[in-house]
């Protein structure tokens, strides 16, 4: 029943914003939806629901993890977006940062819409544990993220949005070649139906044919790789990460992303089940590291702010990837661990950057000064966001990457650990050359304005709350959290 | 029987890589579609109902509607029906043969144990599969990359058809839909391109770069 509603109410909610005509009332819908979606997600740590429709739908604890992730920054996204959308005009056109030309914004009705589906969708993903209908909604969270990213309409957006839609589409289909492999490796033998059902099929993992199984986890991590950000098959991400309005851009971030890693995580369980888990270990481990190094080459020298996050979050989902392929108990719990780190601290920078933009109307890092005297509640989530993302103490996520890093030195992975250390190096140095420069100096007075900007709270609470909650993680693991990512890596695989 | 659709699924991949002309394209397309659907009946071993509907469904969608969206698209958006490639026609020719003895040596990896199995479906599927790919990268127009998504879709769909064992109606008719509505956005997306920016050359949507 709950987890019925997890999925029913964000859909619901977002149709009837299609047919709702006033602005306020879509507005309420969609915080309401928000609130509503959060305490539920925040019940299901309590009550632990049973699945539905025989198991198709069920909550694990992979799943709670990551369902809390998708529900908190929902709800900090739809409380930024009431100011955001609140400054965007929709009729009338809006001049573009770089003073080129005029564009309009799509009906927000339509975009409340489309971020309820993207909502439902994603939960539709966490909750799924038969792989078809899995792939079914990974798909959806495309169909409904696309006219997302295209809500300022304009060229840019444009080009950034059919990219993302070309790529991430072939790249799903190439999962679904995935799903019908195993299928192939599952009844190849036997001839009798196997059920697509993640329990059923670990279970039955040891009699699947190992060719094809191999082939299909091969075809899985291409394709839910694509979608996930691993290198070669990221370039997608920085163009629609980067043209895309703030709070979409979080989402995009710090839940698209983790539920594409999830689709991934389940094809990694049914190969440890099989006792192919070398064989995973090693491809996703070899994509994590390829991943981090093409992210740091183009974070580093990079002019544009939002693309700079968008490739920081190729490195992270890099990183994750990296510390489920090294395996060992530390490394898969700190991968997980940091799933949930970089999310909140990704969101909460993107939140910022969506004042920045506003603000200072130029997505170059050179463009933008004196964040500290002109918006100094957005400068310091922005400075206290660069220490976070890369991994400074006392945030969480540097107790993450350190778990990640211990487990790659414990399982021997020296060449890798190396590696690792030189991209987060060069990495932090990037990023704290673009985004420190940004902070610090003399604002230039674009028009007429006043000393400093107002700064809305909407504007800032969401991403300092995030960062808030990143930094007490950071200092303190609750109980409750450490034994759901425990029960979570020994079900990846990871001996304790 | 269905060793010739699945000849004349090959010959169709082979087809639609050298063809000129876009709403030719699109009847291969087309074609592809219905012949997807006629073997979701000849490959079951017991045809029920629940394989018709499916055929139907399948014939419906992918022989009339997706071609349907797209010919659309290409009308709304008054483009000149010629395919842009940008590797030629003879090239492609080529690289098409060379996708099949790569599809051929990868379903005789792939091995299949029993008995009474051709390893043509493994073959021309993933054949299909490599040439979707290869039209969505060596073609200019964005409404022809459509066309190749649709080809990929074809080759996986035939593939999973005929090896993967039946997949439960709802996660079939959720396949499909899904396609559909890739389908109908990636219609709405081309018209969009073609308004603002008077092209649909994807070569040239080159502003997002580093």
């Amino acid at each position: 029943m709950l987890l019925a509603a997890l999925v029913l109410i964000p859909v619901l909610c977002g149709t009837a914003e299609f047919l709702v005509r006033d602005v306020r009332l879509g507005r309420l819908i969609l915080i309401t939806a928000a609130v509503s979606h959060a305490a539920l997600a925040a019940s299901a740590w309590i009550l632990s629901p049973p699945g539905i429709f025989g198991g198709w739908l069920a909550l694990d604890s992979l799943g709670l993890l990551f369902l809390s992730i998708t529900s908190l920054l929902f709800l900090a996204a739809s409380f930024y977006g009431l100011n955001y959308l609140k400054h965007a005009p929709v009729s009338g056109k809006t001049e573009d940062e770089e003073g080129e030309f005029f564009f309009l914004n799509a009906p927000e009705a339509r975009f409340n819409g489309c971020l309820l589906l993207f909502l439902a969708a994603m939960t539709l993903v966490i909750l799924s544990q038969h792989l078809g209908i899995l792939w079914v909604a990974v798909e959806m969270t495309t169909l409904a993220s696309a006219p997302l990213i295209y809500y300022h309409r304009h060229t840019r957006s444009l080009e950034a949005t059919w990219k993302y839609l070309l790529l991430c589409s072939v790249g799903i289909a190439v999962a679904l070649l995935g799903n019908f492999f195993l299928s192939v490796a599952a009844t190849i033998e036997t001839r009798k139906p196997v059920s697509f059902i993640l329990i059923d099929l670990m279970s039955e993992a040891v009699y699947l044919d190992v060719m094809w199984l191999k082939a299909a986890f091969v075809c899985f991590l291409v394709g839910y790789g694509a979608k996930m950000g691993l290198a070669p098959m990221h370039t997608w991400l920085p163009d629609a990460h980067s043209e895309s309005p703030s709070m979409v851009s979080a989402l995009l971030s710090g839940a698209l992303l983790n539920c594409a890693f999830l689709a991934l995580l389940r094809a990694h369980q049914i190969c440890v089940a099989a006792g192919q888990s070398v064989f995973s270990r090693g491809l996703l481990a070899g994509f994590g590291i390829f991943s981090m190094v093409i992210a740091a080459i183009f974070i580093l020298g990079q002019k544009d702010y939002k693309r700079l996050l968008a490739y920081s979050s190729v490195e992270h989902m890099g990183l994750l990837a990296f510390g489920v392929g090294v395996g060992g108990g530390v490394s898969v719990f700190g991968a997980l661990f940091h799933a949930v780190n970089h999310s909140l601290t990704k969101a909460a920078l993107f939140l910022a950057s969506g004042n920045i933009l506003r603000a200072y109307q130029s997505k170059i890092c050179g463009h933008v000064k004196g964040l500290s005297s002109r918006m100094p509640a957005t400068g310091f989530l922005w400075a206290a966001g660069l220490f976070a993302i890369t991994g400074m103490p006392p945030f969480g996520t540097f107790m993450s990457k350190l778990m990640i890093l211990t487990g790659a030195l414990a399982a021997g992975k020296y060449l890798m650990f190396g590696i690792c250390l030189t991209v987060l190096t060069a990495v932090f140095w990037g990023m704290a050359r673009a985004m420190l420069t940004m902070v610090q100096g003399d604002w230039i007075e674009i028009g007429p304005g006043c000393v400093r900007d107002r700064e809305p709270v909407l504007s800032f609470l969401p991403g300092f709350l995030l960062l808030l909650i990143v930094l007490g993680l950071g200092m303190m693991m609750p109980d409750w959290l450490d034994q759901v990512l425990r029960e979570a890596s020994l079900s990846l695989g990871a001996l304790p | 029987m269905i060793h010739l659709i699945w000849v004349l699924l090959l010959l169709s991949g082979l087809l639609l890589l050298g063809s000129s002309r876009m709403m030719h394209c699109l009847r291969i397309v087309a074609a592809q579609g219905i012949l997807v659907g006629l073997l979701a009946v000849f490959q079951a071993e017991c045809p029920g109902l629940r394989v018709f509907l499916l055929s139907a469904t399948v014939i419906a969608l992918k022989g009339f509607v997706f071609p349907w969206l797209v010919s659309r698209a290409i009308r709304q958006t008054g483009t000149s029906r010629e395919v842009e490639p940008f590797v030629g026609y003879g090239a492609s020719y080529v690289c098409g043969a060379v996708f099949f003895m790569a599809a051929m040596e990868l379903a005789k990896r792939l091995l299949i144990p029993y008995h009474g199995v051709s390893p043509l479906p493994v073959t021309a599927g993933l054949f299909l599969a490599m040439v979707g790919l290869f039209i969505i990268v060596s073609r200019r127009k964005a409404v022809t990359q459509v066309l190749g998504y649709l080809t990929l879709e074809n080759g996986i769909y035939a593939f999973g058809l005929s090896m993967a064992y039946e997949e439960p109606l709802l996660v079939e008719l959720g396949v499909l839909l899904d396609v559909f509505a890739a389908v109908f956005v990636m219609g709405i997306i081309v018209f969009h391109i073609q308004r603002e920016f008077d092209h649909m050359d994807t070569g040239r949507l080159t502003a997002l770069r580093d």
